[in-house]
């Protein structure tokens, strides 16, 4: 028998409408599945008695007919999101005892839906990372094992990532700013997709780097995807940068259909060096595709080598400016003073002790690359490479091709703490597959596809015209089928 | 381009973030190792290529110029480290 922790979105909400199970049946399971689930360390911050709250009402809104899609269906919600009266410190210890006094636009709009927030997950400080190492509540742990090694479940989402594959929630929010829900849900067999940039407010989520950042969810299937992207997309007068389109409805469009669909294979992709399992994998994945009726076409992404070195030049540059913010004045942490001590002691020591090595490393960084002389020769440079790389995209989508076909990571979920002696760079390199996406505004969904010979998933990236969310989403479901991922996590926690 | 230790701590009081002395040959040879990987860029030729400002063909939206809000003071000092009297409280500033 399937615990009620362990259903997806649709078959949760399709119980609930038939009333074959309560709202607070299913928060009640994932609470517990939740306190069992302490030894992968994803929730950081529980409020059980909110979500059953939540669950009563989303009970009497079912049973009155009032009932949205995501009405009843239990949810973590990543630490990046403000939310009312809740812990919300972006895993860092400069927003120490945080407590915001409003409630980000998409968990407004989740919760409005009747969503049930479970507590807040586990991610990289200031979601810059991609192992959840830098995390001020220590690692977040895959579910995923296949030795003695504690596995990473990826960054920065890293705790949305561990809490669905583990079946602790039904599913999360995540963000993305270079790959953070993409590489967490191909490290840990899950789908996760990043929508277009502006498809989803950002307002109420902790800034990063704001050209980049877009909020999207991180679930067990491409069918829960499209239905809880739904809920969380949409026009909001609070951000500047969202866009003012309609919502099509994403799971409609889940035909199963591909036939005659153009899908590019980028040149590009096929890194030196690729592990011959991960181009195993997406020739696999290429020829699904085109078992299912799409046309299978080369193209060249030409400038995909600049996009990391541009990516590390913009981000930083934003981060170092978005995070200015963080002075021990209006919230979080202020270091205590020696006497004596000024206004700029308490900025330059509130911010060495609150922020970690790694968000230190990229705020000077991004100060650096934006300081007097140097502006012109790295953050002018990095947007002229950021706009030829959009560039290699908007031909190719021009030239009829529908969506891409890339792996998503380049390795399986690696052991925690194996790069710790590492140049950051070689962290850096997870992004390789998934930040032009960013840095071109589109759309990006990765779907797990199989296993590695030690028994981990794998995952592949499909990339989208810009709103063609709905388009993705099935090329996506198509994949999904043919792959026939139905391999669960053996439960060690 | 490599950061000497000067550079370093030029940069670290730029961003507002003490550094010890002791830490910033450690630093200077980081961000030089990151600013080296970043120089990939100069091989790309962007002549004529004008920088991206905004991903997607937009402009950005102006609101009319109202007050939209206010009467908030409890909730804006709530979060504060040090609030007295209606104030965020800083060390003294002016002499």
């Amino acid at each position: 028998m399937t615990h009620l922790n362990e259903l997806t979105v649709a078959a949760a909400r399709d119980a609930l409408r038939k009333g074959e199970a309560t709202a607070v049946d299913l928060t009640m399971a994932c609470l517990t599945a939740m306190d069992a689930g302490d030894g992968l360390n994803a929730f950081v911050h529980k409020t059980p008695e909110i979500a059953l709250d939540m669950a009563r009402a989303a009970d009497a809104r079912i049973k009155a007919g009032d009932a949205p899609d995501m009405c009843g269906i239990p949810l973590g919600i990543k630490d990046l999101f403000c939310t009312k009266g809740v812990a919300s410190q972006a895993a860092s210890n400069i927003l120490k005892g945080f407590k915001p006094e409003y409630e980000s636009t998409v968990t407004s709009q989740l919760f409005n839906a009747g969503a049930v927030m479970l507590g807040k997950l586990n991610m990289d400080e200031f979601a810059m990372g991609s192992s959840n190492e830098t995390s001020c509540y220590g690692n977040a742990i895959n579910p995923w094992k296949v030795d003695d090694r504690s596995l990473t479940p990826g960054g920065s989402s890293g705790g949305s990532a561990s809490a669905v594959a583990g079946d602790l929630c039904l599913a999360a929010t995540g963000t993305d700013t270079g790959g953070s829900i993409r590489q967490p849900a191909a490290f840990t067999g899950i789908v996760g997709i990043k929508p277009t940039y502006g498809r989803v407010s950002r307002w109420g989520v902790v800034a990063f780097a704001s050209s980049l950042d877009q909020a999207g969810p991180m679930t067990k299937t491409v069918r829960d995807a499209a239905i809880m992207l739904g809920a969380m997309s949409g026009f909001d007068p609070k951000d500047s940068t969202s866009a003012e389109l309609a919502v099509p409805d994403f799971e409609a469009a889940l035909s199963g259909d591909i036939r005659g669909q153009k899908i590019g294979i980028p040149r590009e992709y096929r890194m030196d060096g690729m592990p011959a399992e991960i181009e195993a994998l997406w020739a696999n994945g290429t020829a699904m595709l085109k078992d299912a009726g799409a046309e299978i076409v080369d193209i060249s992404l030409q400038h995909t080598k600049y996009a990391l070195p541009a990516y590390y030049v913009i981000a930083p540059a934003e981060a170092s400016s978005n995070l200015a913010r963080y002075d021990g004045v209006r919230y979080g942490h202020r270091a205590k003073l020696a006497p004596g001590d000024g206004i700029t002691e308490m900025y330059e020591k509130t911010r060495a002790e609150g922020f970690g090595p790694e968000v230190q490393r990229r705020i000077m960084i991004g100060t650096y690359v934006l300081s007097a002389g140097f502006y012109d020769a790295y953050y002018n440079r990095a947007r002229k490479v950021r706009a030829l790389i959009k560039q290699d995209f908007d031909q190719v989508f021009a030239a009829g091709v529908d969506a891409i076909l890339t792996p998503a990571t380049p390795s399986a979920a690696f052991g925690l703490g194996e790069m710790a002696n590492a140049d950051p760079i070689q962290m850096y390199l997870n992004d390789v597959f998934t930040v032009t996406v960013n840095l071109a505004g589109l759309p990006g969904i990765a779907v797990p596809v199989g296993l590695d010979a030690k028994g981990l998933p794998l995952g592949l990236q499909l990339i989208g015209k810009p709103w063609d969310e709905a388009g993705l989403l099935n090329h996506a479901y198509v994949l999904e089928a043919a792959a026939g991922f139905v391999a669960k996590p053996q439960k060690w926690w | 381009m490599s950061i000497d230790i000067d550079t370093a701590r030029k940069v670290a009081k730029l961003a507002r973030i003490r550094v010890e002395e002791a830490d910033l040959p450690a630093l200077a040879g980081e961000l030089s190792g990151i600013l080296g990987f970043m120089e990939q860029l100069n091989e790309v030729d962007v002549d004529g290529v004008e920088p991206m400002t905004s991903v997607t063909p937009m402009r950005l939206r102006r609101r009319a110029d109202v007050v939209t809000d206010g009467n908030i003071q409890a909730q804006i000092l709530k979060n504060a480290p040090d609030a007295r009297e209606g104030f965020f409280a800083v060390p003294k500033v002016v002499e």
